[in-house]
């Protein structure tokens, strides 16, 4: 399942796209300490896979909580995405 | 020499006018729904105020979102490039510059002489912008004067939270019928667009000093957020919803010059 | 604060051709959502009963009114269940229930049993929200997104439309197809500047069914970006509130160039459906309750 974590609204659109299929298959589950907004957190999800996803109460503001990882100039790889083992993580924008 | 500088917001138009660096006139009204016509207007009871003629001028530059809408501009300049160049002059030592005018919030990063290096935009969500603090005084019933005078009052911090105009406007009435003091809530409106300007000021990187300019600067329980956010003092000019109009009038004489 | 954005009925339904008490495993489904809370009862993967209510200010006791409102006159009570799965925003606060799942995956497995399993394409369009979900022949979810932070493309940015125009909501939609053409959408997403707009456009002398045609469409498109993300493919199905609003439904349609399918069913139970079917699932794999009090 692809999950969408995140929203639109006027100004773009801001999605983590987590791949749970890809997900489920790993154990280290490194991007919850990788994260420094801490928006991260593993669950058992409706399927009963062990998955990570975007904790509810910080879904709606990931455009300001992911800012400090995006600066405009000389983009580094993302923590989240470059501690994720099975590359699960990805961003819209 | 003189010169001018028309800004054309989403809700005012501003004119400046400048004579050899020096600061004429500033004025400004609602831009409505006819730009050109309120623009000409504004151009030309500025200028009989001051006794000029349109012959006296040397050059007129238009910036802001309506900025095509002034016909008789010779120079066109956007909003960030003119309020970059404008606090290079007030503040030449300042390399980040936050402008939060009606509709948009802006971050922008100046390098040597008010050059633009990098700018973040919030734009097109009432969110984040002085529409948000708009909408919510009018959920109130204060003006915007009043929630950012009461916000003062305020030192608890009740979290707000809606990231949208809309349901934040829900959030708010909940809240006083919660009865939660009128002062905490307005300290909880401005705690939450300051913490979302500061995150896109982070893009482009806060250096202090920062420069706060934009209608918002005058609502000074949002300064007042701001400042608890950045943890340091913003400089805010005199007239901080004049500084597009202002850089706007110095390109225009620097580019006759 | 919840606020009511589409007028809909409270009632309740039972099968009265079906004899409860010859099933073997007995599931029910709460939905408790910020407006209305949908309580469902299934009889071996059956639908037997539901009810559909509003959301009173305490969760727990309005899951149980819709529980007890489903059950009315039925004989059948709490204790006659195998499982139960509460879902929606108030999941947590359904006190008998014996699982949390969440709205998405509830929602697709309820699409599933009431669409069919052709349906690939679930749009739901609520007071407060828009989902789209992707699932597959089994109701189980590929792809999903939702949308809760931004009141563009919910009820509740009609709402703020309706009132504008002084219109009541539940005309919205028939008054939009009232145009002789269709006029541009509204260009501005944001519903704080989408209403100023629209106060410009009636200025300018616009009627009131163009002005909402106007904003029918743009929601329309809004919703279609949402739609693209996931990547849209038939059978298509629009629940939630706003497919009782032609003028959008319409719209949307049209952009996406298919036509939704018809529900044997309100579509404000595909939630609670959908729960009640997990929980025949699990109780299937032996996860049901052990001590069930009256078999
Ligand atoms: S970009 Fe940074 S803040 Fe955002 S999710 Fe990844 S690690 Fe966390
Ligand atoms: S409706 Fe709300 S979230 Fe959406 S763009 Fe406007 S203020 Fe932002």
């Amino acid at each position: 399942m692809k999950a969408n974590y995140g929203y639109m609204d006027g100004s773009g659109e801001y999605y983590i796209t987590i791949d749970t299929d890809k997900c489920m298959e790993c154990s280290e589950h490194f991007c919850v300490k990788a994260c420094p907004a801490g928006l991260f957190r593993i669950i058992e999800d409706d399927y009963e896979d062990m998955v990570a996803e975007i904790i509810p109460n910080k879904r709606q503001a990931i455009k300001y909580d992911c800012a400090p990882c995006k600066p405009l100039e000389d983009r580094p790889e993302l923590p989240c995405m470059a501690a994720c083992t099975p590359q699960a993580i990805e961003h819209s924008w | 020499m003189v010169t001018i500088g028309i800004d054309v917001g989403a809700k005012n138009a501003k004119i400046l006018i400048l004579k050899d660096g020096e600061i004429l006139i500033s004025k400004y009204r609602e831009s409505g729904f006819d730009q050109a016509g309120v623009t000409t207007a504004l151009l030309d009871e500025t200028l009989a105020e001051l006794k000029l003629t349109r012959d006296d001028i040397t050059s007129i530059c238009s910036t802001g979102a309506g900025r095509k809408a002034v016909t008789f501009a010779n120079e066109v300049v956007t909003e960030v490039s003119a309020t970059s160049r404008a606090t290079f002059e007030m503040y030449p030592e300042v390399r980040t510059v936050i402008d939060v005018g009606a509709e948009e919030g802006r971050a922008i990063r100046c390098g040597e002489r008010g050059k633009v290096e990098d700018f973040a935009i919030n734009e097109k969500c009432a969110a984040g912008s002085g529409a948000f603090t708009e909408a919510m005084a009018r959920a109130l019933e204060l003006t915007v004067e009043e929630l950012g005078k009461i916000s003062l009052d305020s030192s608890a911090s009740v979290p707000m939270n809606a990231q949208c105009a809309v349901f934040a406007e829900s959030e708010v009435i909940s809240l006083l019928h919660a009865n939660t003091a009128k002062q905490d809530i307005a300290k909880a409106i401005h705690d939450a667009i300051a913490s979302r300007i500061v995150s896109m000021t982070r893009r482009v990187g806060l250096n202090k000093p920062i420069a706060l300019v934009g209608g918002m600067a005058r609502n000074v329980g949002f300064v007042h957020s701001l400042n608890a956010a950045i943890e340091d003092e913003v400089l805010i000019p005199d007239s901080p919803e004049m500084t597009a109009a202002y850089g706007a009038a110095l390109i225009a004489a620097e580019r006759a010059a | 604060m919840a606020k009511e954005f589409w007028r809909w009925k409270e009632y309740n339904w039972q099968d009265e051709n079906l004899n409860w008490r010859d099933g073997k495993v007995i599931t029910g489904g709460v939905d408790v959502g910020s407006v209305s809370s949908q309580a469902v009862v299934m009889v071996d993967g059956e639908l037997f009963a539901f009810s559909n209510m509003r959301t009173g200010s305490d969760s727990p006791n309005s899951a149980l009114n819709a529980m007890n409102w489903a059950l009315e006159n039925t004989g059948m009570t709490l204790d006659h269940f195998d499982f139960i799965v509460g879902t929606g925003y108030g999941r947590v606060n359904v006190p008998f229930a014996d699982k949390a799942i969440t709205e998405i995956a509830c929602h697709a497995r309820g699409g599933n049993y009431m669409y069919g399993p052709t349906v690939r394409t679930i749009l739901d369009m609520g007071g407060q929200d828009c989902k789209a979900i992707l699932c597959d022949e089994r109701g189980k979810v590929t792809n999903f997104l939702m949308n809760d932070k931004c009141a563009a493309g919910t009820g509740r940015g009609m709402e703020v439309f309706a009132d504008l125009l002084g219109v009541s909501i539940e005309d919205v939609g028939d008054l939009s197809l009232d145009v002789d053409e269709e006029p541009p959408p509204v260009s501005s997403t944001c519903v704080v500047f989408a209403k100023s707009e629209a106060a410009g456009l009636l200025r300018e002398g616009w009627s009131q069914s163009r002005v909402l045609a106007a904003y029918c469409s743009a929601m329309a498109h809004r919703v279609f970006t949402l739609l693209e993300r996931v990547g849209v493919s038939p059978d298509f199905a629009i629940t939630g509130g706003i497919a009782k609003n032609i003028g959008v439904v319409s719209r949307i349609e049209r952009e996406l160039n298919l036509t939704a399918l018809k529900p044997k069913h309100d579509t404000q139970i595909a939630g609670a459906l959908g729960a009640a079917l997990f929980g025949k699932a699990l109780v299937e794999k032996g996860k049901g309750r052990k001590n069930k009090a009256v078999a």
